[in-house]
C-alpha cells in the first residue's frame, strides 16, 4: 500500500480545494485573469475543482490597453473553450472618463492605474471575492499573504493586521462592501507552475517560448519595442531571441535572452538561473517596497 | 533539479529569535541548494549595507514587510520555498518572541516536521521548552532539534550529550512521538547539508538528509474514514443532466468505489458509485485528495455533512472540550462568550461553557484560578455547540479534530482550538 502523491498532486488538491471553498463560501466570487501563466493555470485548475460543471467564476480582464497582441488573443480562445463569462476593465475608458491620469515620460507605466480600475470593476460588479493567482515565491510582500485575504471597504491590505489561518478553515467573514483577494496557487513556486502545466499539456501563449523579436534595453532590462513606450534618443532597437518569463503590461514586462522553445527547455532553464522571474519587472524596481505600496493599495 | 514525478512536499516550521541562528541556518539552507537568486541577494546586500551592516543580513529574505524590515523583527509568518532533487520544501518561518505564539500555532498547524535550534552556549532554555510544548499541543509529528553553533563549544560531545539529555527528560512530559538531535553549525555549514568533518563522534544524518528521508508518508489518517462535504457540483447541462457530485478533501481513511458509507448527520447508508478525481475516474481516494464522490442512491447531503463507515463514526456532539490558543489582542476570553465556530466544512454558533485552566506555556503548569486569557495564552475551555459537530480527537486527526473560534462583532478570528 503506497498511499502518497508527488508534491504537484498535493499542491493540485490544495488549489482545488481552496477554489471549492471560494464557491461554497462567497456569493458572488471573480478571477482575475491577466493573460499570463499563473492566471491560466487558474483556469485549468477552476476547470478541474468543478468538471463537469461549468467554472462558477466570472473571468475579469484589466485591460490597460498597451498588451502583447498574442494576450488578447489566447484570452478570447480561452473563454471560448471554457464556455466562461468574461468582463473586461478597460484602463483606456478610465483615462478617458478622468477616473484615473496617464503617467508621463520614459518610464511611463498604466501598471499603477490598473488598481483603481480594478476597484471600481470589483464595485460595479458587487463582487465579494476576487481570485488572484499570486505567488508567495514571486515577491517578499506576497510572501506573508493569506490564501483568504481580506480587503476593507476602500479595498485596502492591512499586512500587519491580518488574520491568522490554520490548518484548512479558511474565514470569509465580512462586511458590507468588504471583500475578499482569495490566492489558491500561494504555495506554487515558478518550477512547479511550470513541471506542471507540462505534465498536463497545458497550451501556453506563445510569448512564453522563444522568438525573434525587436527589443531595446533600459536599465540592465530588455524591454519589447513596442508603439506604447517611447524611446530616450540613445536608445537603439535590435533583434534578438528573447522569451517573457511574466507576462503583464508590455511598457514594463522585461523579456529575457532565452533559446527555449518548449516548456521542457523552459524548466531547464528555470531550475538553472540566477535571476528571480520578476527580475525583469520594471514596476517592482520602483522602489523596495513597491509591491507592498502597491498591495496595500489594492493591487492584484 | 527535483524529478518531479517522484517528488514529496514537506511542510516544516522553524521557531527561534535571531540569536539562535534561526535565519542564518534558513540562509543556509536556501543558498545551498541555490534557491537564493542573484537580484534577491544584490537587494538584501543593498539593503544591509545602507542600514550599516557589516555583513549580508540574510534575515531580510525572510522580513517582507517594511515595518519589519524598519523594526529588525519578523512580526508575521514568512513562506519560503526550496527543493531538492527528493523533496520540495515549504518552510514557514516563525518568529520567537513570547508575543508571537499565535503565529507559532499558524505555522506549526499544517507542518509535518518541526525545527527547533537550540544554541549550543546555552542549552535548553525557556523558549526552547515554549516551541517544543507547541509542537506537542499542534501535533506535528517530527521534531528535529538542531543544537546550533557547535563551532563556539568546541565540537563538544559532552555538551551535545548534556542538552540532549536535558531535552529529553523535559520531552517526556509532552506528547511528542519522534525527536531527533542534530549538531550544526549554520554559519560554517557543519551537518547543515554537508558532513562535518568536526563531529566524528556523530554517527546521525545531516539536516537536509533527515529532511528529504524523514516518513512523512502516514502523518495523515488512513484509518478513520472522513469525507467533509465541501460543496455540491450540479452541472444543470444536457450531457451530466442527473449528475450530482460530492466535492472534498479527503480528511481521514480510503473511500474506494463500492464501498457502503453512512451520511452524516442523517444516518442513510448507500454505496460509493463513483469517484472522479481532478484526472478523471479513480477507483480509490485518501487524504489529502480532493475529489468528487457520486452515490448510488439520491439522498439528502449537502456542505457541512460527513460520509463515513457505518462501523466507524466520529464523535457526533454539540458537546466538547478544547485546548484553545488565544489570537485576539483587543478582546480576551469571554466565558459565556459566543462565538462562531468553523469545524472542517461546517459551521456553527458556540458559548464557552467552562474555563477550565490556563495552561503555563513555560513550565506545563495548570492554572485553574486564572480567569484572564490574552493574546497568546493557551488555555482549556468547555463549548457548546448549535448543533452536531462530526469530530474526532485532534490526536488521532488534526483536521477533523481542529476548529477556529470568530469573534461575530469583528469578523476576526479569535482561537484556534483543539479537540480533546
Amino acid at each position: 500500500m503506497n498511499y502518497s502523491i508527488n508534491h504537484l498532486k498535493e499542491l493540485e488538491s490544495e488549489s482545488i480545494f481552496v477554489m471549492r471553498e471560494v464557491a461554497a463560501q462567497f456569493e458572488n466570487p471573480v478571477l482575475m485573469f491577466s493573460g499570463g501563466k499563473d492566471s491560466i493555470l487558474m483556469v485549468h485548475l477552476a476547470y478541474k475543482a468543478f468538471y463537469p460543471a461549468r467554472i462558477p467564476f466570472t473571468l475579469l480582464h484589466i485591460d490597460t490597453g498597451h498588451n502583447f497582441d498574442e494576450t488578447i488573443q489566447y484570452r478570447d480562445d480561452l473563454v471560448k473553450r471554457m464556455n466562461a463569462k468574461l468582463i473586461v476593465g478597460s484602463v483606456q475608458d478610465a483615462i478617458d472618463n478622468g477616473l484615473v491620469r496617464e503617467e508621463k515620460g520614459f518610464n511611463a507605466s498604466r501598471n499603477g492605474l490598473q488598481t483603481a480600475v480594478l476597484l471600481d470593476e470589483l464595485e460595479k460588479g458587487k463582487f465579494d471575492a476576487a481570485l488572484g493567482g499570486a505567488r508567495r515565491d514571486e515577491e517578499k510582500a506576497r510572501a506573508k499573504e493569506r490564501f483568504f485575504s481580506h480587503r476593507d471597504e476602500f479595498g485596502q491590505w492591512d499586512p500587519k493586521n491580518q488574520r491568522p489561518e490554520l490548518w484548512n478553515l479558511f474565514n470569509s467573514k465580512h462586511f458590507m462592501g468588504e471583500h475578499f483577494r482569495v490566492f489558491p496557487i500561494s504555495n506554487w513556486t515558478e518550477l512547479d507552475v511550470w513541471q506542471y502545466l507540462a505534465m498536463e499539456e497545458v497550451p501556453l501563449p506563445s510569448l512564453y517560448f522563444a522568438h525573434e523579436r525587436k527589443v531595446f534595453e533600459r536599465d540592465g532590462t530588455l524591454l519589447a519595442d513596442s508603439e506604447h513606450i517611447s524611446k530616450k534618443p540613445t536608445e537603439e532597437v535590435f533583434t534578438e531571441m528573447v522569451r517573457c518569463r511574466t507576462i503583464g503590461d508590455v511598457t514594463c514586462t522585461g523579456v529575457w535572452r532565452s533559446d527555449a522553445q518548449d516548456v521542457k527547455a523552459i524548466i531547464e532553464e528555470i531550475a538553472t538561473t540566477r535571476m528571480t522571474e520578476r527580475g525583469g519587472r520594471t514596476d517592482d524596481k520602483r522602489s523596495e517596497t513597491s509591491m507592498e505600496d502597491r498591495k496595500k493599495k489594492g493591487y492584484f | 533539479m527535483t524529478d518531479y514525478k517522484s517528488s514529496e512536499l514537506l511542510r516544516f516550521t522553524t521557531a527561534g529569535s535571531v540569536d539562535d541562528g534561526k535565519s542564518t541556518l534558513i540562509g543556509r539552507l536556501l543558498y545551498d541548494s541555490k534557491s537564493i537568486y542573484q537580484d534577491q541577494y544584490d537587494q538584501i546586500k543593498k539593503t544591509s549595507e545602507r542600514m550599516g551592516e557589516a555583513e549580508i543580513n540574510l534575515a531580510l529574505l525572510t522580513d517582507g514587510l517594511k515595518s519589519e524590515r524598519e523594526q529588525g523583527i519578523t512580526i508575521d509568518v514568512a513562506y519560503r520555498y526550496f527543493s531538492t532533487p527528493k523533496r520540495k520544501f515549504i518552510i514557514a518561518d516563525t518568529p520567537g518572541h513570547t508575543q508571537y505564539t499565535r503565529n507559532m500555532v499558524t505555522g506549526a498547524s499544517t507542518a509535518n516536521v518541526a525545527l527547533i535550534l537550540i544554541d549550543a552556549r546555552q542549552g535548553v532554555v525557556e523558549q526552547t521548552r515554549r516551541h517544543a510544548i507547541i509542537a506537542s499541543l499542534l501535533q506535528i509529528p517530527h521534531l528535529v532539534c538542531c543544537i546550533n553553533k557547535m563551532d563556539l563549544v568546541d565540537f563538544s560531545e559532552e555538551k551535545y550529550n548534556a542538552i540532549q539529555e536535558e531535552f529529553e527528560s523535559f520531552a517526556a512530559k509532552l506528547d511528542v512521538k519522534d525527536v531527533h538531535f542534530i549538531p550544526i553549525s549554520a554559519l560554517l555549514g557543519d551537518n547543515v547539508v554537508n558532513r562535518s568533518k568536526n563531529t566524528p563522534w556523530y554517527e546521525g544524518p545531516t539536516l537536509i538528509y533527515y529532511l528529504e528521508n524523514v516518513h512523512i508518508a502516514s502523518d495523515h489518517n488512513f484509518i478513520d474514514v472522513r469525507f467533509p462535504v465541501q460543496y455540491v457540483v450540479r452541472p444543470y447541462s444536457d450531457e451530466f443532466h442527473d449528475y450530482r457530485g460530492y466535492a472534498g478533501r479527503v480528511a481521514g481513511g480510503v473511500l474506494k468505489k463500492g464501498d457502503k458509507v453512512m451520511l452524516l448527520p442523517t444516518g442513510f447508508t448507500t454505496t460509493i458509485s463513483q469517484i472522479d478525481g481532478p484526472d478523471g475516474q479513480q477507483e480509490e481516494a485518501f487524504p489529502p485528495q480532493s475529489v468528487t464522490v457520486q452515490l448510488a442512491d439520491d439522498l439528502d447531503l449537502s456542505r457541512g455533512d460527513m460520509i463515513v463507515r457505518e462501523n466507524n463514526k466520529p464523535d457526533v456532539s454539540q458537546d466538547f472540550d478544547l485546548m484553545v490558543c488565544w489570537f485576539s489582542s483587543d478582546a480576551p476570553l469571554k466565558e459565556n462568550g459566543k462565538y462562531t465556530i468553523m469545524h472542517t466544512s461546517q459551521e456553527a454558533r458556540c458559548v464557552v461553557k467552562k474555563l477550565r485552566y490556563k495552561l503555563d506555556i513555560n513550565t506545563l503548569h495548570r492554572d485553574e484560578e486564572s480567569k484572564d486569557i490574552k493574546m497568546n495564552d493557551i488555555a482549556r475551555i468547555q463549548v457548546r455547540t448549535t448543533k452536531p459537530l462530526f469530530t474526532d480527537p485532534y490526536r488521532t486527526n488534526r483536521i477533523t479534530g481542529s476548529v477556529i473560534l470568530i469573534e461575530e462583532g469583528t469578523n476576526n478570528t479569535v482561537a484556534a482550538g483543539m479537540i480533546i
